[in-house]
């Protein structure tokens, strides 16, 4: 296990377990690389990364232009998203997405106007040398880069890995060890100088002392190219690593095992160890961003398998449509079965020709039932262990297959099912055929989903609990109010009795009193009965006089 | 025969003092099983088990008085766990309707909604925004679906939706059509 690999200069160590398949590498290099003409209709999902739906820019009828961002990422793991081709926005839409679910997700939707013009106000180039890498991660960060081998986590966040970690190395994953897939070989063999060039951007902002660039010896053109563009280039620090071809040795995790012969913790990233790892195709859409100010609108994808007329590697342009990739490579044949995003080992099976090709999409199998045949049912576990010896995690599938089987999460986290790669060489040995990587993925997204309602109800009861306290505060001061005015009520009350605070209202009500009954006094003691015409005025004497007379008729 | 009763005292004094002055400075505050059963119940607040809410039904389950198969939302999972914590064994849940119910959210009809307030009164967790003779609109993110402002509005505009799925929220499904099949073998 900790045997050390003979290669030309640098020790190389091995992982665990992994496998020898037949790589079938050939049927899709047999032409080069060719782009693709425009498609008909592009359709650009939101979400084609890890991470939040970044902000809509665009509306529908919005005239576009190449490069241009129609969405801006708001939260800091999001990526932004650019036109693929000038046209015109025609519908901001659900459709269904390249996600193993099926289901669907806000797309913008873009008829292209054949013009292919760039968007005039795309950013300078930028020498790196002169930029600080804060500078250099916001241009990554405008230019939507995600991981390109397959996990489409936004760069610009791996790029920075925190102030406490010094990085030492950075690895450049070229092993490309699924089996079909070439879009990475023939993106070395074609932009060999731009992954050298990247590599020195993406170095700078690391403060990185050393790169290793791993490719498996089953690519011996890329490796040649890459030597090339080194020595044209001649930077010591960074060397081109040929490694065996062992699958999964582009496991981000594996393959820095190989190179280094350090484990990443359990639960940790490469950066904990002092290295950060990223895909060749994404070194070079960094080198675009910074050297010519493109944004990331379109990758190499490999379209292959014994299902395709023409199998081979086109630069597509995100958002096209599969079918019109597959039309492209000269059409289905008649016995092709399956059509699988990925490769055959990681990938998933796809129902619909509309279905867009995104960021993270790097290859498009089509294959007949000849070369992969339909799986066969599932029969009993027999224990044989063969899923433990290939595990390039030295995990125990079989425990964790019983556990996942039997819905016993908690046990299948503490087997650490979380470090589970899903590479699905336990699977591809099983002599049973039980589908062990389904029973994992199930068992992590359904931990996830529990993770996410404990955190819901924890949020709910503190709610709850927030309005009862708001409630009880309420009631508590509406008692103290009433309290307050029956005290002081009572004193008043109290007050009145011991004559002590007279009320002015009171005191002039009684004065008058005074006043009418003195009055009454005098009249009587002058022999006169009160009448209530005794104290008027001179005018209303004269108006009574008036009015006494037009009464009499006079 | 003295020296025997007089080292017996002693301990016992000793000791006496031991557990008394641990009691004090061990002491704990309220009920920790209350908080433990509380934080298994799925914080609706919808009162589905006849208490008034979570937490009162969490005391009583504690205290001995309530069953543990009375929450609907929580359905035979929490049931199960609950079920494991106190070593009781698992009994089958008393409104099985209501625990499959899937999980929804309430949704108001804004153009029927006079502005009552009357809703916002029920909600146990303050989700439903809204003014007295001002449309009222329910906040979806902290809605826990106990279905409580149903019953007061007067104009009846108070919807339960289900939850949609979406991309976030999706689960690869258990491999049901696998495991029949490695069963009878």
């Amino acid at each position: 296990m900790n045997m050390q690999v003979k290669n030309s200069s640098r020790p190389l160590w091995h992982f665990h377990g992994g496998l020898h398949i037949d790589d079938h590498k050939a049927v899709s290099l047999q032409q080069p690389l060719k782009a693709l003409s425009l498609p008909d209709i592009l359709v650009v999902p939101l979400q084609q990364h890890i991470g939040e739906i970044p902000d809509l820019l665009v509306k529908a009828g919005d005239q576009v232009k190449k490069g241009q961002l129609i969405a801006d990422p708001g939260s800091y793991i999001s990526a932004a998203l650019h036109a693929p081709t000038s046209g015109t926005v025609v519908d901001i839409a659900e459709r269904v997405i390249t996600h193993p679910s099926g289901l669907t997700s806000p797309c913008v939707i873009i008829q292209p106007d054949g013009k292919d013009e760039w968007f005039a106000g795309l950013p300078e180039p930028l020498d790196y040398q002169t930029c600080s890498p804060a500078e250099l991660g916001q241009r990554i960060r405008w230019a939507g880069i995600v991981g390109l081998g397959g996990a489409t986590f936004p760069s610009s966040v791996k790029l920075n890995p925190g102030p406490d970690k010094t990085i030492k190395t950075l690895i450049i994953n070229g092993a490309e060890c699924e089996p079909y897939i070439t879009c990475d070989d023939m993106l070395m063999q074609t932009r060999a100088a731009d992954i050298i060039s990247g590599i020195k951007i993406v170095m700078h902002m690391l403060s990185a002392e050393e790169c290793l660039i791993g490719v498996e010896d089953n690519k011996p053109l890329a490796i040649q190219a890459l030597q090339q563009a080194l020595e044209a280039d001649a930077d010591a620090r960074i060397e081109v690593v040929r490694i065996p071809t062992i699958y999964p040795s582009g496991g981000e995790k594996q393959l820095i095992r190989i190179l280094t012969g350090k484990e990443v913790p359990s639960h940790g990233l490469p950066a904990n160890i002092g290295i950060v790892c990223h895909n060749v195709a994404t070194i070079v859409a960094i080198d675009d961003a910074i050297k010519r100010g493109k944004p990331l609108i379109s990758r190499i994808v490999t379209v292959t398998g014994a299902g395709i007329r023409q199998p081979g590697n086109y630069e597509v342009i995100n958002g096209t449509p599969i079918g019109h990739l597959i039309n492209q490579a000269g059409g289905l044949n008649a016995d092709a079965d399956r059509m699988i995003l990925g490769g055959p080992m990681m990938g998933h099976t796809l129902k619909n020709e509309q279905i867009p090709l995104t960021k993270g999409a790097n290859c498009i199998l089509l294959t007949t039932k000849q070369e992969i045949p339909p799986t066969s049912a599932p029969v009993a576990c027999i224990r044989c262990g063969k899923c433990a010896e290939v595990c390039p995690v030295q995990l125990l599938p079989q425990q964790l297959y019983w556990f996942a089987k039997a819905r016993d999460l908690d046990k299948a986290q503490d087997y650490n099912l979380f470090d589970c790669i899903e590479c699905g060489c336990c699977s591809h040995v099983c002599p049973s055929h039980i589908p062990l990587v389904q029973y994992y993925r199930y068992a992590k997204t359904e931990i996830w989903t529990k993770e996410e309602e404990k955190r819901k109800s924890d949020h709910a009861r503190q709610r709850h609990e927030f309005r009862q306290a708001r409630l009880e505060r309420l009631e508590a001061e509406k008692k103290a109010r009433l309290r307050k005015s029956k005290e002081a009520l009572e004193k008043k009350k109290s007050a009145g009795s011991d004559d002590k605070v007279v009320d002015p209202k009171k005191a002039a009500i009684e004065a008058a009193m005074k006043r009418a009954a003195e009055k009454k006094k005098k009249l009587q003691e002058a022999g006169q009965a009160p009448a209530n015409t005794s104290n008027l005025t001179e005018d209303q004497l004269k108006q009574i006089e008036a009015a006494e007379k037009r009464r009499k008729g006079e | 025969m003295l020296t025997a009763i007089l080292t017996i005292t002693l301990l016992a004094i000793v000791f006496g003092l031991i557990l008394g002055y641990a009691a004090i400075r061990f002491h704990v505050e309220g009920d920790p099983i209350v908080d433990k059963v509380d934080s298994l119940l799925p914080q609706t607040q919808c009162g589905q088990c006849g208490y008034a809410g979570c937490r009162p039904y969490a005391e009583a389950i504690a205290e001995g008085s309530a069953d543990i198969n009375k929450c609907p939302p929580g359905g035979e999972i929490t049931m199960i766990a609950l079920s494991e914590l106190l070593g009781k064994d698992p009994v089958p849940l008393e409104n099985e309707e209501a625990a499959e119910k899937p999980k929804s959210v309430a949704w108001i009809v804004e153009e029927e909604c006079i502005g009552c307030t009357l809703c916002i009164q029920a909600c146990p967790v303050d989700a439903i925004l809204g003014a007295a003779k001002s449309m009222h609109t329910v906040i979806e993110s902290e809605c826990t679906g106990c279905e409580l402002c149903i019953p007061p509005c007067p104009v009846e505009c108070i919807h339960m939706h289900p939850v949609k799925q979406t991309i976030s929220n999706w689960k690869w499904p258990y491999p049901e059509k696998a495991s029949s099949q490695e069963d009878a073998a």
